[in-house]
């Protein structure tokens, strides 16, 4: 036997569940050694292009491809006709054509694909193909979508989903309304789409590489499309430039594939920023109407809401965002009777699916929105109002649900309320300190503050009866943890939480991580806040199995009782001390066990909009405190403080990390983000046009408080903290500017000339 | 391709490295990542607007994505693999002091505009040891970011401004 002594802990235990462990992917990433999927490179690749609709809806009259053909450094040019599998693929429900269809249903759908020696080559070619469209009138008003003629055979509604809950004919003694709306943000992750597919030697199969959210549902659609058996089809997840629900659909997947298989060569593709903004889905444009009835002392009654969200000419997920949206769009608040509709569309627009807050943050602009206009009606302190009817565990949700987990909202209110404000600088000789920078004429006297406050929630994990599962591997060999998991890393630290879960599982630092690739079952996706709880259930799990598989063969081993032996800081010991071995020496002889992790079963909605659809919620509130010049219409948000509820911290840092980062898309959607479409068409598809915060646009996030009540049913209590910085930090300046302004403001991102203007 | 296609000579951390039969119009960002083998400048925008492609040539801070490689033959180009501090004598790269904060900090998520801001980084704390706190905004508001909200890059910076007055070299 080895004489090794016992694997020094203290790293483990320095950075287990609880501390601020490092990021594995740390040191690479600043030594620019990192791999995403745009710095692949094979020998011999070629490089595709995609040609794309110039017009929102239009017949394809006739595709000329001889001059492309005739470009040297072509290689190969494929349509529709060319693919040899299923001819539509989707997220949820496939109603997408591989390539237009003979009809083109926004701007921006692909035509065909190009594979070719050189980058400009590709371009090149795509430039020479002679498409004839025969232009029509776009479909561009969702609200028109609902009765007009359908664009596509699947009709125009994606989903209308009726929530009736309660007293329908219950009226309250006081009652607000208000229409909202929310333009169309787009996630603006950093890394443009990207991948490189290398064709099996045999022609028979592919290996694909791309940054993802979810490499099973990629396989699926893919192999469907290729005509392949998924077998024949491996994807391997490359280093991904954030996500945020962009990557959640299938983009440039199946061309390169095709082009692979067709040319019997390795072919890369890089987006450019102008195609990424028309090569994936965005967070859904809303209209909202709202009526909220309360009693003269400021308990919700009831909440009557019209939601219509344009999904866009294709499905991808809307159905999933409208579901949340309805659901969650009275609030985290006790609402005894609820009368919703919500409302999913086809237009021809871009097609929209998930972005971080999926639906409950445009239902959050409205609800919240509401809440300010009720306090004012009530005459009450807004955040009183909030507070009185906050939601808690035991209480019923607007499905019928009653909520089993923990819901802080009055602790997370109170926790913000109760944090100081920052000091008042807009009479300072600091110009920076004014809307607009030292470069503008902003007038101290002009310049009003304005502090708002908002509070939002949504679920955590798939719902409404979707089979939601991870699946990952533990082995142990000579000490050696590894760890497979085709969890999709997109930057959140899913890498840093699984060795997490092996420090503190094992008390061991020798970690490896194997590849995220579809070698193994399917973890789901990198959404709804899902993975610290899915794949770290299945992390977890998988580690525990394997403590119960390696305990077992040593009791028989040593002839002790299992209950005898411990697994403690990388040793295993019988309490007699007859058996002492180093992690090492007890796996000489490796273990190897495979675990799929599913989270309690949730329920369809029945057709009242009732049922058991959700596992988990969570809430976070945002204060906003926002300089507003009254004559230029600028803004300053001078800080961003909010509380949340977390379950449990499992990593201070990346906790921090994620709050702050969520909270900057909040802002951005609030005062700068949208996507300008006119007739259908994209007007801002650059950074130069599509502004998202800068290191100057953005406020210090103050943490006011992280409400920690462990959740059951999650591995070591916490929630997902992903989604809700996104959710209430957009309300919370608008009704910080509605404050400072006076203005009713029914519309995000507000504009310079929503305040000048009026 | 074959036409409009020459070679040439770029000088990139402190190497030499001939650029062979290339395409005239190829950026020196394309050029560095898809025939030198550097892919550490990254791709986000190739448009001059995000920051991400960033390299110092001749010492100023510039976005190779906007330089025709062809016409950076003179130039000493620095990328973000030539920001590592180097030891002679194990030939072993080490974290500069701006990179190891960046890891400590939690400045780093997906790390995609992580390069381009350790370029930017390290030129400001070049051209200021002190800088204050609106000229480090100021500095790096050409680098965007989506994943982090800039706060943890703030308190990067603050420790390599720390590091560096406690006798850090770069």
């Amino acid at each position: 036997m080895s004489t090794a002594t016992a694997t020094p802990t203290s790293t483990a235990r320095d950075h287990a569940i609880g501390t601020s462990a490092p990021r594995p992917d740390g040191i690479p990433k600043v030594k620019g050694e990192f791999v995403f999927s745009s710095d692949l490179w094979a020998e011999g690749m070629l490089w595709a292009h995609i040609v794309r609709s110039p017009h929102p809806s239009a017949r394809i009259v006739s595709v000329d491809l001889s001059a492309a053909y005739k470009i040297e450094g072509v290689r190969a040019i494929i349509s529709q006709d060319d693919v040899p599998g299923k001819k539509i693929f989707g997220l949820e429900h496939p109603d997408q054509p591989v390539f237009a269809d003979g009809v083109v249903r926004f701007f921006g759908e692909a035509i065909c694909a190009i594979a070719a020696d050189h980058p400009e080559t590709a371009r090149r070619a795509g430039e020479a193909i002679v498409v004839v469209y025969d232009v029509l009138e776009p479909l561009v008003d969702p609200e028109l979508a609902i009765t007009a003629d359908p664009i596509h055979p699947d009709g125009n509604v994606f989903r209308h989903l009726v929530i009736r809950h309660g007293d329908q004919s219950a009226v309250g003694e006081v009652q607000v309304e208000g229409t909202y709306e929310v333009g169309m943000q787009d996630q603006a992750f950093m890394g443009p789409e990207s991948g490189l597919a290398i064709p099996d030697a045999d022609g028979q199969g592919v290996e694909l590489y791309v940054s993802t959210q979810w490499l099973h549902s990629d396989l699926w659609q893919t192999a469907a499309c290729l005509g392949l058996p998924d077998e024949k089809v491996r994807l391997t997840l490359s280093g991904v430039g954030g996500a945020f629900g962009g990557r959640e659909d299938v983009s440039m997947h199946i061309y390169l594939s095709l082009l692979a298989l067709r040319t019997g060569r390795p072919v890369k593709i890089v987006y450019s920023r102008l195609e990424s903004f028309l090569g994936h889905v965005h967070r859904h444009p809303a209209r909202m109407w709202f009526r909220h009835h309360a009693t003269r002392d400021g308990r919700i009654v009831k909440v009557e809401a019209r939601i219509v969200l344009d999904g866009g000419a294709y499905a991808s997920t809307s159905s999933a965002v409208v579901t949340n949206a309805a659901c969650f769009a009275t609030g985290p608040y006790k609402v005894p009777s609820a009368t919703i509709d919500g409302w999913a569309v086809r237009t021809n627009n871009p097609s929209c699916g998930a972005m971080r807050g999926f639906g409950a943050v445009q239902t959050c602009f409205g609800h919240e929105s509401q809440m300010d206009k009720l306090a004012d009606a009530l005459g009450m302190d807004p955040i009183e109002l909030r507070r009185i009817n906050a939601m808690a565990s035991g209480d019923t949700l607007i499905t019928g649900q009653v909520v089993t987990g923990a819901l802080p909202t009055r602790e997370v209110i109170d926790a913000l309320a109760n944090h100081p404000l920052p000091t008042d600088t807009r009479t300072t000789d600091d110009m920076m300190a004014r809307p607009g920078g030292a470069g503008r004429t902003a007038d101290a006297a002009h310049v009003r503050r304005g502090v708002g406050f908002a509070v939002g929630w949504k679920n955590l994990m798939f719902a409404d009866g979707f089979d939601d599962y991870s699946t990952a591997a533990c082995s142990i060999d000579r000490g050696v943890v590894s760890i497979k998991c085709a969890c999709a890393e997109v930057g959140q630290g899913f890498v840093t939480l699984v060795q997490q879960i092996v420090r503190t599982e094992f008390g061991i630092d020798d970690i490896i991580i194997e590849p995220a690739d579809t070698t193994i079952g399917s973890a789901g996706s990198t959404s709804a806040s899902r993975q610290t709880w899915m794949s770290g259930g299945a992390v977890k799990g998988a580690c525990e199995a394997a403590r119960t598989t390696l305990l077992k063969r040593l009791a028989i081993a040593h002839n002790v009782n299992i209950e005898a032996l411990e697994l403690v800081d990388g040793r295993v010991r019988s309490l007699d001390g007859s058996v002492d071995l180093s992690l090492a020496e007890a796996t000489e002889t490796p273990v190897r066990e495979l675990l799929e992790f599913h989270h309690a079963p949730t329920f369809p909605l029945d057709e009242h909009g009732q049922g058991n659809a959700h596992v988990s919620f969570a809430v976070a509130a945002h204060r906003a405190v926002v300089d507003v010049d009254i004559d230029l219409g600028l803004l300053r948000v001078v800080e961003m403080a909010t509380a949340q509820d977390v379950g449990r911290v499992l990593n201070p840092l990346q906790v921090l990390g994620q709050l702050e980062g969520g909270t900057a898309q909040g802002v951005g959607l609030a005062v700068m983000e949208e996507i300008i479409l006119h007739g259908g068409k994209v007007r801002n598809a650059s950074f130069t046009d599509y502004l998202i915060p800068t290191a100057l646009d953005m406020p210090n996030v103050v943490i006011a408080g992280l409400i920690e009540q462990p959740e059951p049913g999650a591995p070591y209590g916490a929630k997902g903290v992903g989604e809700p910085p996104t959710i209430s930090s957009t309300p919370a300046i608008s009704s910080a500017v509605r404050v400072a302004t006076g203005l009713g403001l029914p519309r995000v991102p507000i504009r310079p000339q929503d305040i000048v203007g009026c | 391709m074959e036409s409009n296609s020459l070679t040439y000579e770029l000088t990139i951390n402190s190497a030499t490295h001939v650029v062979t039969d290339a395409w005239i119009g190829e950026s020196l960002l394309y050029v560095l990542r898809e025939r030198l083998g550097l892919p550490g400048a990254k791709n986000a925008c190739e448009q001059g607007e995000c920051g991400s492609c960033s390299v110092l040539m001749d010492g100023d801070l510039v976005c190779s994505c906007l330089v025709l490689a062809a016409s950076a033959s003179d130039a000493m180009i620095t990328t973000v693999e030539g920001i590592a501090t180097h030891d002679p004598l194990t030939d072993e790269r080490g974290l500069s002091s701006v990179q190891q904060a960046f890891v400590d900090e939690g400045a780093v998520q997906c790390g995609f505009c992580t390069p381009g801001l350790i370029v930017a980084v390290h030129d400001l704390l070049e051209q200021s040891p002190r800088p204050s706190e609106l000229e480090i905004r100021e500095a790096i508001s050409g680098n965007l970011c989506r994943c982090t909200g800039y706060g943890r890059i703030f308190a990067a910076v603050d420790a390599a401004i720390e590091a560096r007055s406690q006798g850090a070299s770069t």
